[in-house]
């Protein structure tokens, strides 16, 4: 945790217009996806982000890929603020941070080979010569455990979990510091899940590369993650050091979201929480605490003030007004 | 809970489902046996291509045709044998005797018929001589009963106007309207959210208290095999590896598949330190060994298994597994330690 940050977000916030009308558009509400996020990933850490769908979890990704401009905010790489680069900057900025998506069947171009799809990036980049191109390709397949002549074949010509290797190789070719890993095995038979969540976990190892991790499986989360923040209608509500959030969740969705998850035993019993009723649209999101309508622990308060990010214990930040 | 087990309901032997393709003849599902009772819930457990899903059109006769027929065994629903009834025959079956609720309700239910009318569509098998007046109510405490919001609503809404979670929940109305025996539940919840998953799950088990269904579970997910299910039944490549008591199947897991698979998945309470991974891949089904199927993934493999299909053995009472270790071991084999590895 000493190691200086690799990604930094300062209260991002990305907000989408909601617009009526087909020629003169007027702009009738905001989506708020992302509102106010921060976090930081250290070398080497792996942050997880989980929540439900709607959460901001994805829009939080394409805002640190630069897929997606913030409405304010900032996302800083090594002090520089990733929004604002330029030039070569950007495309020093490209290599450093890659992606793996969840599935493998639309990620992957099915025109290219496996050796270009691997190669592009340091193509479209041009950091690297075409020899030495070459050469990381070949060290980059190998790194995933796919043989040199499987190079020149097409990806409709491997399974799921092979399709998946592609495209860690192809994430890893121009030696990434960041990698981020949205549902990277959701998409996946169950027999092949533990391949790439143990092939990722010994990449992390041997490149030193960090990981944000997008998950809605907790278990996937306790194994790959160092860090866990816990995502609700585009705010972090607690985020804490793995072992610590599993011992002892305090938000009351931390605690909903963990009784929900399935037991790994059938003589485990989770205490029941089970929350009422569904995420409320991100357009109109509840005042005060986002939470409140569902929470069972909802307090008068909580409907009026949004409650702020509290550091709890070393690390652990919660935004409840119960603490 | 206290769901009484009752008298066996379902009673599937010897099942052998084929497609018949250009490429060759695919062995979708290939000896399969297993019953059920009033009141239980069975797992049907294993990976894509196992064959889980062409077990369950099976039981309905909804195997994709005509490529698929089932071309020996027996399905008896009540005794009743399923298998030689004419296609008009099935039709008072289904949904009636035994439903289905499928992965997708975005899929499953149509997009241009209101929620009221795909309901009052098997309302109306069920009550015949019933006017509209009586089948809007009665398709509105269908709704209740699953616990929809504002049922009154709801009914005149379309499918795209609500959410994935009370969509599954119409699509499980839809499925108990006409008080079914045995309700197949093919992966339920995989296209729904962690808590609306939960929220889905114990409206299934009240609903199975309540009426005292017998339910199938298709699933890959352990968690909800830990959850939900009575007895679990492994597949692996179109057969059976392994069937017993769910406890059974935790605690002392024989087939070294299932084995396998309850290593890899990570877990919710406790730090693993390595998951393991089972290396390859399932065999294809147009080309299967004629040993057993799991040989050339497991790391107990001898000559043996890759010539011979083991028969299932007994592990203990209700527990079976096919594996020829079973046989020299005796009874029970116990938990095998099984070293992590890429």
């Amino acid at each position: 945790m000493t190691m200086p940050p690799v990604l930094e977000a300062r209260n991002l916030k990305k907000y989408f217009p909601v617009t009526r009308g087909f020629i003169w558009q007027k702009v009738v509400g905001w989506v708020q996806a992302v509102d106010g996020v921060n976090f930081s990933i250290a070398q080497g850490d792996t942050l997880a982000l989980v929540g439900e769908s709607g959460c901001g979890k994805t829009t939080t990704a394409k805002l640190v890929l630069r897929l997606e401009e913030p409405s304010s905010g900032h996302v800083l790489a090594d002090g520089k603020d990733v929004h604002a680069i330029k030039g070569d900057d950007l495309k020093e900025y490209r290599t450093t941070v890659q992606a793996v998506f969840q599935d493998p069947w639309s990620s992957l171009s099915p025109r290219m080979r496996v050796r270009d799809i691997v190669a592009e990036t340091l193509i479209i980049n041009r950091v690297a010569s075409p020899q030495e191109i070459k050469e990381r390709v070949a060290e980059a397949l190998a790194s995933v455990g796919l043989r040199p002549q499987q190079a020149d074949l097409y990806p409709h010509e491997f399974s799921g979990g092979q399709r998946q290797r592609i495209a860690v190789a192809s994430a890893l070719v121009s030696k990434p510091k960041l990698i981020i890993l949205d549902e990277p095995v959701s998409a996946l038979d169950v027999s092949i899940r533990a391949q790439i969540m143990n092939l990722l976990v010994d990449l992390q190892q041997e490149y030193d590369v960090s990981y944000l991790l997008i998950a809605h499986h907790l278990a996937t989360t306790r194994y790959m993650a160092n860090e866990v923040a816990v995502m609700y209608l585009g705010k972090i509500v607690e985020k804490a050091p793995t072992k610590e959030l599993f011992a002892k969740p305090l938000h009351p969705y931390t605690k909903a979201l963990f009784s929900a998850a399935l037991p790994s035993h059938p003589d485990i019993t989770h205490d029941e929480i089970i929350l009422t009723g569904e995420v409320p649209s991100p357009i109109n999101p509840p005042s005060g605490c986002r939470f409140h309508p569902r929470c069972p622990m909802a307090m008068p308060q909580c409907a009026q003030i949004p409650p702020e990010e509290k550091e709890i214990a070393p690390n652990h930040m919660v935004a409840c007004h119960l603490y | 809970m206290p769901r009484e087990i009752g008298d066996v309901v379902l009673e599937v032997e010897d099942l052998h489902t084929y497609c018949f393709t250009r490429f060759g003849t695919v062995k979708a599902v290939d000896g399969v046996s297993f019953h059920l009772r009033q009141g239980e819930s069975l797992a049907v457990v294993g990976e894509s291509g196992c064959g889980k899903t062409m077990t369950a059109l099976s039981l309905l006769r909804l195997q994709p045709r005509p490529a698929a027929r089932i071309v020996k065994g027996s399905i008896r629903l009540e005794g009743e044998e399923l298998v030689t009834k004419t296609e008009e025959e099935m039709r008072q079956i289904r949904g009636r005797r035994i439903s289905m609720i499928l992965q997708d309700p975005q899929t499953s239910l149509n997009p241009v018929y209101t929620v009221g009318n795909q309901l009052l569509e098997s309302i109306r098998i069920r009550h015949p001589g019933d006017d509209r007046k009586s089948l809007l109510r009665r398709a509105i405490d269908a709704l209740k009963q699953v616990r929809v919001a504002a049922p009154d609503r709801r009914i005149s809404d379309y499918p795209h106007q609500i959410s994935g979670g009370m969509k599954q929940r119409v699509v499980g109305a839809i499925a108990i309207s006409c008080e079914p025996k045995v309700i197949i539940a093919d992966e339920p919840t995989t296209s729904l959210d962690v808590t609306i998953q939960a929220q889905y799950l114990r409206l299934l088990r009240e609903l199975q208290e309540e009426t005292n269904l017998a339910l199938i579970f298709i699933t890959h997910d352990f968690g909800i095999v830990a959850k939900m299910c009575d007895r679990v039944m492994v597949m692996y490549a179109g057969r059976a590896v392994e069937t017993g008591p769910v406890r059974d199947i935790f605690n002392h897991p024989s087939h070294p598949y299932t084995h396998a698979l309850l290593q890899s998945v990570p877990s919710m309470d406790e730090d693993v330190a390595r998951l393991y991974s089972i290396s390859g891949q399932p065999p294809a089904l147009w080309d299967v060994p004629p040993g057993c199927r799991f040989a050339a993934r497991c790391p107990h493999a001898d000559d043996r298994c890759r010539r011979e299909y083991p028969p299932a053995f007994t592990v203990s009472d209700g527990h079976t597994a096919s594996c020829w270790r079973l046989e020299t071991a005796g009874s029970r084999v116990g938990t095998v330690k099984l070293e992590a590895t890429v």
